[in-house]
């Protein structure tokens, strides 16, 4: 089968129920998108299926044929998206451990909903657990890059 | 390709300074640290140009590197440590380069737990600074033939008061040759003159983090391993009876099953034993775990069912026992018949849940092992991994990655011999990586505990006299089964050291058994004592119908230091200080508008202000009730007076944590066991703090001070969960006594 990660054609021909999460971690070096779980309860393996954020240990392999996936690695090189920036600049990570799938639920959240309500937010990252607690500069740094976004939305 | 070259450019190895550099034997401070060192150890700072303590090392070309022996779970350490170094030294922060320290005696002690960091190492980074200025300024002294007095170290150079400059490469190698400076000779920055400290310097890590390129232990990797997944005994301490593995052999990718040994007492850090198998793939290895056929011998734990040992807890601090501090005569004045009330608490079990569950990875070859591990304590892998081997434990080179959390599991490290048995057993280097279930179904559990409590009041409800017992699972008995009472470390954690001025007091401790791991968790024993205090004092003031602050601060007192009957420097540097606890729940009560919000129903605050790892912290809790009983936190304020504070922004991130944290534990926390084994398995059965019921903000408030430096990481979570209680009885009359609060029907 074959599936784009962060615009690189690849081929995969191992256990088809292999969820997305290990072939990025382990057959492809993707470390960025982490294990929390495994069960879909916690949030730290979300990336990008075609445009959505989803929860890469609920995603055998098999599902995602043909599929455009973007990993925390693929949304900049250089932590240079806006949401990252946000996160920098809030210094929301304490072990950062599942900064990766946040920042990939927020993005998504923010690329359909550029201004996203209290509620907005909560129904969003409610996938999304933080141990070390970050939820309040989460929330701060997704409510900066909407303000941010209309900034410039107010300078056209 | 493979993420070893990752971890070297990332300066997790040792290898990155000058082929032509040259060690100078003699060490700035500590002593103690210049004791155990030996030139030519592994890596790190030792092998730069010019290397004048164990934790710094400055190259010719300019660039300082410091050497962080602390790990990495969260709280910044491995940032803000350095910076109090590169304060001292005048260092340009831009041209630090930090080196992950392997395990190794000579950095003293690297065990990052009990919210010590800085408490301990500040003032020797700060030695460690100020001598390698000082060293600094005197080689341009000597180079340009002027007074020493004339020369100011000033942002990587030395410089004249003719204007003169050298920079710090330009001067390492003359410095190198330099006498070391006594610790009494030593000159401080004025704290006016610091760079670093004192501001908001972001931590090294946080771009990387951000971009998933951070290297945590889950993440390393190293040629030619395979992965492990092990099928352990779910009684603590079982043994393997039998074990089929046909079809666990026939799963794609699997390579082969071994057989770890069994766990013999004292169990300590040793790991659980169990069957392991070999596979190539973390999935196909945790695939084929599932398809192991294991029986399993329960042994004497097999019977442990946590209801049952709740109401055994319950019975035993019903009954007298040893006391831990005895003031006056409690019994005396409850037997002059006045009033009095009493309370019971309960506190079940927790799990750490670190987001990041344990993971190590270990190449043993010809009597060596090479370890890349999430641990807060590599030095402890050094031993524990030498133990299970049979190997001297400088044979142990253990590498330190970014944590995903630790809260204080990944100080015992376990899984880290797993990983390294099993590499001997296979010949290859193996990967760990446990699963979420593993980590909720094998952990060192925080402890279960009873709490019973009785006052004798007076007129206006002040106690008289105050009675406190405490039964639970000692932390000792993992190390000695025969301690079957709390240690004293464990008491003196919110216990035998209550600050309240009161004439008769008595804290009492009961035996208790531990029939699976226990261990520490963030804050330990003070989140049991802090809760049945904190909770009781509000009952009381409730009974009196007075002001929670206003009574609080009645119980506390007159400013004093109060006497905990300890002595020594610790006791002499950290008195505990009621004036300075008076302060936070002051400072508390004034940001959090206590005085404008009295409690309406079903909204309402709470307080409560407990003394822990030196720090003082008061938080206030408003709580939102709806109809439904379901609980919201709109707004936590937390005071702290936690001495000199090196990097205020990370300061209030941990006590934004604490606060979650403790809501964590308060709202939903909850380990249970039966049949010997533990109920709970993932993130549905044990559930933590989510976005929607985590406090929503949480103002911290820090007290300016120049005392030294105390605890940061942990104590803003004792007091964190008395204080959401009390703010639901004001909020609906309902007292919780026993955790956790989901269990309680809270509507009318
Ligand atoms: S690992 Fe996928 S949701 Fe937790
Ligand atoms: S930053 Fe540690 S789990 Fe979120």
């Amino acid at each position: 089968m074959n599936l784009k990660v962060n615009g690189a054609r690849r081929q995969f021909d191992g256990d088809p129920e292999m969820p997305l999460l290990w072939y990025l971690r382990d057959e492809i070096h993707l470390t960025g998108t982490k294990y929390g779980c495994g069960q879909g309860f916690c949030g730290a393996c979300t990336v990008h299926v075609n445009g959505s954020a989803l929860r890469s240990c609920q995603q055998s392999m098999e599902s995602v044929a043909d599929k455009e996936i973007i990993t925390i690695e693929g949304l900049s090189e250089t932590a240079s998206h806006p949401v990252q920036q946000a996160w920098k600049h809030a210094n929301v990570p304490q072990c950062g451990y599942c900064q990766g799938g946040q920042i990939m639920r927020a993005a998504a959240l923010l690329q359909k909903n550029p201004h996203p309500s209290d509620a907005d937010i909560d129904s969003a990252m409610k996938f999304n657990i933080c141990r070390c607690g970050t939820y309040q500069r989460i929330r701060e740094a997704i409510k900066a890059v909407a303000a941010g976004a209309q900034a410039v939305e107010a300078k056209k | 390709m493979n993420q070893i070259e990752v971890l070297t450019r990332r300066t997790f190895l040792g290898n990155v300074f000058s082929a032509s550099a040259f060690v100078l034997a003699a060490r700035l401070l500590p002593e103690e640290s210049l004791a155990a060192s030996s030139p030519g150890s592994t890596g790190n700072a030792g092998t730069a140009a010019w290397s004048p303590s164990v934790y710094l090392g400055i190259e010719t070309d300019g660039t300082v590197i410091i050497v962080t022996h602390r790990s990495e779970m969260g709280t910044g350490i491995r940032s803000v440590l350095p910076s109090v170094l590169a304060d001292e030294l005048e260092a340009d922060w831009n041209r630090v380069k930090i080196e992950q320290a392997v395990g190794d005696a000579k950095y003293g002690n690297q065990n990052t737990d009990g919210s010590c960091s800085i408490r301990d190492f500040y003032d020797t980074m700060r030695q460690a600074g100020a001598g390698a200025r000082m060293m600094l300024e005197r080689a341009a002294a000597d180079k340009w033939g002027v007074p020493v007095a004339e020369c100011k170290a000033q942002n990587h150079q030395v410089v004249h008061s003719s204007g003169r400059k050298l920079g710090y490469g330009e001067l390492a190698q003359d410095a190198a040759k330099l006498t070391v400076p006594k610790k009494e000779d030593l000159k401080f920055k004025s704290p006016a003159e610091y760079r670093y400290i004192g501001k908001e310097l972001p931590t090294i890590d946080v771009t990387d983090v951000c971009a998933g390129k951070g290297i945590f232990g889950i993440d390393a990797v190293m040629p030619g391993m395979v992965h492990a997944s092990i099928e352990r005994s779910p009684v603590y301490g079982g043994t393997l009876k039998n074990f089929d593995d046909k079809d666990a052999r026939a799963v794609k990718g699997v390579l082969q099953t071994v057989v770890l040994p069994p766990l013999t007492p004292p169990y300590g850090f040793k790991p659980l034993g169990g069957v392991a198998v070999i596979a190539n793939s973390t999935w196909a290895a945790w695939k084929g775990r599932e398809k192991l056929k294991v029986q399993w011998e329960g042994g004497e734990n097999a019977g442990y069912d946590s209801a049952k040992y709740k109401q055994q807890l319950l019975e035993t601090v019903r009954k007298p026992q040893k006391a831990a501090r005895n003031i006056g005569d409690v019994d005396a004045e409850f037997a002059r018949g006045g009033k009095t009330h009493e309370a019971e608490y309960y506190v079940p079990h927790l799990s750490h849940a670190p987001m990041e569950p344990p993971a190590a990875v270990a190449d043993f070859k010809d009597g060596k092992v090479v370890i890349y591990a999430a641990t807060q304590n590599p030095q402890a892998v050094q031993d524990t991994v030498a133990a299970a081997l049979g190997i001297d434990k400088k044979n142990v080179e253990c590498h330190v990655t970014l944590l995903g959390g630790g809260f204080g599991r990944k100080s015992k490290p376990d899984y880290v011999a797993e990983a390294a048995l099993l590499s001997k057993q296979v010949g290859k280097p193996v990967k760990v990586t446990w699963s979420r279930e593993e980590d909720i179904r094998f952990d060192y559990y925080h402890s279960v505990a009873a709490m019973y409590l009785k006052a004798a009041l007076d007129d206006k409800g002040k106690p008289t006299a105050w009675l406190q017992r405490c039964a639970f699972p000692s932390i000792g008995a993992m190390f000695n089964p025969a301690n079957t009472t709390g240690q004293p470390f464990e008491l003196g954690m919110g216990w035998s050291n209550l600050p309240f001025d009161i004439p008769n007091h008595r804290a009492e401790n009961g035996p208790a058994k531990a029939h699976v791991r226990i261990g520490w968790l963030r804050s330990v024993s003070n989140i049991y004592h802090a809760f049945a205090v904190h909770s009781f004092a509000d009952e009381l003031a409730a009974l009196a119908n007075r002001d929670r602050v206003e009574y609080l601060l009645d119980l506390l007192g007159p400013s004093r230091k109060v006497d905990l009957g300890e002595r020594g420097p610790m006791a002499d540097k950290f008195p505990l200080d009621t004036g300075r606890l008076r302060r936070v729940i002051e400072l508390a009560a004034e940001k959090s508008g206590w005085a404008r919000k009295p409690p309406v129903k079903g909204r309402a605050l709470g307080i409560a202000a407990h003394w822990s790892f030196y720090s003082y912290v008061a938080a206030v809790v408003e709580v939102e009730v709806d109809d439904a009983g379901k609980v919201r936190i709109p707004r936590v304020d937390i005071a702290a007076d936690v001495g000199t504070i090196i990097n205020p922004d990370r300061v209030k991130s941990q006590f934004e944590g604490a606060s979650v944290f403790g809501a964590s534990i308060a709202l939903m926390g909850e380990i249970t066991a039966a049949n010997g084994a533990i109920v709970q398995s993932n993130f549905d059965d044990y559930p933590v703090a989510r976005m929607q019921e985590a406090p929503i903000l949480t103002n911290v408030h820090l007290v300016p001070s120049t005392e030294p430096p105390a605890g940061v990481g942990e104590p803003g979570v004792p007091p964190m969960i008395p204080a959401i209680c009390n703010a639901i009885f004001a909020a609906t009359g309902k007292r919780i006594r026993d955790l956790p609060i989901r269990h309680h029907k809270l509507n009318a």
